[in-house]
């Protein structure tokens, strides 16, 4: 078993930084370790876990923003947000189900370090979006913040946002501030049964396309639908299209009446109601429909359009099982286990296509072989390994989780 | 006069200048050069009117390619670039250099491809920021950030100050909007990020050159996205006798549940001098104004001014005015869009750009009425109460060394004040040469070098918009 430290201030983190920079010792950085599984397999001689940096120091409802210890619970974070009746907007999504780990471990650190949003991006922006500040140690030891607790701030440089969706690979977050937001209302859910994907991208394109301010559009094809574990919509045994409208009641009201007008050619629409949204809308930020395979998983960004059009290509040359979140622009793909998951077939569409594709659910050996994360064109690497010099020039935090020379 | 230092310039550039010149005209053109004293003024300062600096030069290229070679040349012979949009930067964004040419990307000003169904657009950098909305404005689309200089400023200039605007409280800021660019590095390396999709792949390098002034890459194309115009939006006017009641009732409204679009907050003085401009209908006997501005269909907007009435209530208001049609609606955005060219048709005045936590509205602003007063100037106060923004207009006469040393002080107090209040130096109009000297207020020295590696990696001569953000004598951080 390798030494797992648990720092319980920056300072320590900044120490144990320091101790390892001595030793030359690669450290593995982790919140409460669920996504260990995603990434490249590394070789660290430690583990440095932000667990004990919890706590919430800070939140004003009336100023819609909270400060939080990185190892802080995101269920403590939720938790208190819904006493309030406000929520994280971004919806972060907990992917650890997906890959045979235990739900409801994430961290605030670990949401941030990651950039991990759910089906409401589309609409309100990814968990960068929500990103005020931070504080953090890089890989010289150095305690440092950016950014601040107040919702708009362009002082210097937006360190904040580089650093989310970084992995652990730059610095180690100790705390953060972000915006929350209330919740609406009410939710109500439009669903559809037994469409293709090329209808249901249609219908969640002219949804997105309506003043309605939809904040959720899902594709499920049959297959992975039929892993939902709301009772109602599992049994319909159909492919599966939701639209979901979030407002103040009467608006939600309104609103639900004239898509469900401009959608009537489609076919019938069925409705969710309130409660019944929120329990389908929860088991989706839990990947519901990904649970229970072993093979396989990738998780893709492209333009909406394009989102039917690669599922189609790539159906022609394997079996695969597809789910379209974003209006159709993520895609959610099971591909048959094979030595590269697929990977040189996925990579040559998106060059035609544009877009990025990470592998999610892979085993280790897998993994190990291939680029977890979407190979970045020449420039845009070198780029990169320019930044990982300045934040870690020894290589200590993450090496090698994101890309292998990184 | 205590106006900040300029980097002094490079002697030997100087001596070169006609070369230089020469050598820019092979790569890009003669028309496209202009060297001659008089083209030079009209670039010699931006929208911070009391700095100015003749450049070497100014370059208006019109495609990437140009700026590569351009880029390419003086990197190799150290020439410093400032890279300039349209010049309403009131930071000194784009003050230049006597050492260094003006790259002016204001002529790649075409849209690219217009994607209603993925909802982007790409465009040349140079567009100006209307020019997006009305590109797509026949579909009934919208490009969200909207700074109040949005007919003239650019794109490029929004994505390196990281613009916000009036309605961001609802849409975001540039930053939140953008989805891929096109950018020559100094170096004329040309390197696309991101694309017409969610979330670049690899490090978060949008985020990062977003907000980073022209320092790190010229930005020549983008891709940001498009929204669907809501059916309809209203503004209502509420007036209070106290700012503390108006200030109690923004937070009110925030704690609510509702996001307005935009909640903007004016004082008396600001009051005054608007309403002399816009002829808006604003209240005349209140002490403090909240423009406040909800969207929807025709009911939706109803119960939703019902609501914030209701809340608006418990807080003492003298007047609560609705906006019953188009033209009022206009009148009063008109009113507080055209404010700070109002101001300045009374008055020289120096706009601060603050921001700080919402619950210390009140206090904070009778400090910045008190700090005025000791400074013997006025101070009219406009700014964006959602999130806190403030935007206290110092007014002075610019012909007045004295006032202008006075203003400036009085300014650097005021975000002084801002930072302690737990909030920061600027919301939305960056730090330019205005704000450099008072980046250790905000942050330590490990905190600035974090922000120069990143300057470093993107340009290790640090040619680029030299003498911005960073305080002269911190360069030993780099």
């Amino acid at each position: 078993m390798l030494s797992m430290i648990r720092p319980a201030d920056e300072q320590e983190l900044s120490d144990a930084i320091k101790d390892a920079l001595n030793e030359q010792a690669p450290l593995e950085i982790l919140g409460a370790g669920s996504k260990r599984e995603i990434g490249r397999p590394m070789n660290t001689s430690a583990s440095v876990t932000t667990s004990r940096l919890r706590g919430i120091s800070l939140y004003e409802p009336n100023e819609l923003v909270m400060t939080a210890g990185a190892g802080t619970p995101l269920s403590t974070v939720e938790n208190e947000l819904a006493q309030h009746n406000q929520q994280l907007a971004f919806e972060p999504i907990d992917p650890a189900p997906a890959i045979g780990q235990e739900a409801g471990q994430l961290t605030c650190g670990g949401v941030f370090a990651t950039n991990l949003s759910g089906s409401r991006r589309i609409q309100l922006g990814a968990a960068r979006d929500h990103l005020l500040g931070i504080k953090g140690v890089n890989g010289r030891g150095e305690i440092f913040k950016s950014g601040g607790r107040v919702m708009k701030n362009v002082t210097g440089y937006d360190l904040s946002r580089g650093l989310s969706g970084s992995w652990g690979t730059l610095a180690v977050f100790t705390e953060l501030s972000f915006k929350v937001m209330p919740k609406a209302e009410e939710t109500r859910t439009l669903i559809f049964f037994g469409m293709p994907d090329k209808i249901a991208t249609e219908v969640m394109t002219r949804a997105m396309q309506t003043p309605y301010e939809v904040s959720g559009t899902l594709h499920l094809q049959k297959p992975l639908a039929l892993r939902l574990r709301h009772d109602g919509l599992r049994n319909m045994g159909e492919a599966l299209t939701a639209i979901r409208l979030e407002n103040f009641s009467g608006a939600v009201a309104g609103r639900a009446e004239k898509l469900k007008e401009a959608f009537a050619a489609y076919g019938d629409v069925h409705e969710l109601d309130h409660d019944n949204s929120i329990e389908f809308w929860g088991e989706l930020r839990e990947l519901s429909f990904l649970q229970g395979s072993k093979d396989p998983l990738w998780r893709i960004s492209t333009a909406p359009t394009d989102g039917p059009r690669f599922t189609e290509v790539l159906s022609s040359f394997m079996d695969c099982r597809t789910a379209y979140d974003w209006a159709g622009g993520l895609i959610w793909v099971e591909v048959p286990s094979t030595t590269d998951a697929g990977a040189a077939e996925i990579r040559r569409l998106l060059a035609s296509l544009g877009g990025h594709a990470t592998l999610i659910r892979a085993e280790p050996a897998v993994r190990a072989t291939i680029n977890v994360f979407h190979p970045l064109e020449p420039g845009l690497e070198k780029l990169s390994t320019l930044l990982k010099k300045q934040y870690d020039p020894h290589g200590l935090l993450n090496p090698g989780r994101l890309y292998a020379t990184m | 006069m205590a106006l900040l230092q300029q980097l002094a310039p490079d002697p030997q550039i100087l001596k070169r200048r006609d070369r230089i010149i020469r050598q820019l005209k092979r790569l890009v053109g003669r028309t496209a050069v202009i060297s001659d004293e008089y083209g030079r003024r009209a670039f010699e300062t931006d929208a911070l009117t009391t700095y100015k600096c003749m450049p070497l030069a100014v370059v208006l290229p019109e495609t990437t390619e140009e700026v590569s070679d351009i880029l390419t040349y003086c990197n190799e012979h150290d020439i410093r670039v400032v890279a300039r949009g349209a010049g309403t930067s009131v930071t000194g964004g784009a003050l230049p250099q006597e050492d260094a040419i003006v790259l002016c990307v204001s002529r790649m000003n075409k849209v690219i491809e217009t994607d209603y169904d993925s909802r982007t657009i790409r465009v040349q950098s140079g567009i100006t920021n209307t020019a997006i909305t009305n590109a797509v404005a026949k579909e009934g689309f919208f490009y969200a950030p909207d700074p109040s200089s949005q007919i003239a400023c650019t794109l490029a200039g929004n994505i390196a100050m990281n613009s916000g605007g009036a309605h961001c409280l609802k849409y975001g800021v540039t930053t939140n909007n953008l989805l891929g660019v096109r950018m020559v590095l100094m170096s004329g390396e040309i390197i696309d990020i991101g694309g017409n999709y969610l979330d670049a792949p690899g490090y978060d390098f949008l985020g990062l050159l977003t907000g980073s002034e022209g320092q790190v890459g010229v930005i020549t194309e983008a891709t940001v996205r498009i929204l669907k115009a809501a059916e309809g939006a209203r503004p209502m006017l509420i007036g209070f006798s106290t700012v503390e009641d108006a200030g109690a009732c923004v937070a009110s409204i925030i704690a609510s549940g509702i996001l307005p679009v935009a909640i903007e907050f004016m004082d008396k003085p600001a009051i005054e001098v608007c309403e002399a401009h816009a002829h808006a209908g604003y209240p005349l006997d209140v002490e403090a104004l909240l423009i406040i501005e909800v969207e929807g269909s025709g009911s939706e907007i109803e119960e939703l001014q019902e609501k914030l009435k209701n809340i608006a209530k418990s807080h003492d208001p003298t007047v609560i005015k609705v906006s019953t049609d188009d033209e009022m609606s206009a009148a009063i955005w008109l009113g507080r869009k055209g404010a700070f060219g109002a101001m300045g048709r009374i008055s020289d005045f120096y706009c601060m750009d603050g921001v700080i936590p919402v619950s210390r509205l009140s206090d904070v602003l009778t400090r910045v009425i008190e700090i005025c007063k000791t400074y013997e100037l006025r101070v009219a106060n406009i700014f964006h109460a959602g999130d806190g923004n403030l935007h206290p207009l110092i007014l002075f006469d610019a012909n007045d060394p004295d006032e202008v040393d006075r203003a400036e002080q009085c300014g650097a107090e005021i975000l002084k004040l801002c930072v302690e209040a737990g909030g920061c130096l600027t919301g939305e109009h960056g730090v330019g040469i205005e704000k450099r000297e008072l980046m250790p207020v905000q942050f330590s020295d490990t905190d600035l070098a974090q922000q120069m590696r990143v300057k470093t990696l993107f340009d290790p001569k640090w040619l680029l918009n030299p003498g911005k953000v960073f305080p002269l004598d911190k360069w030993h951080l780099k």
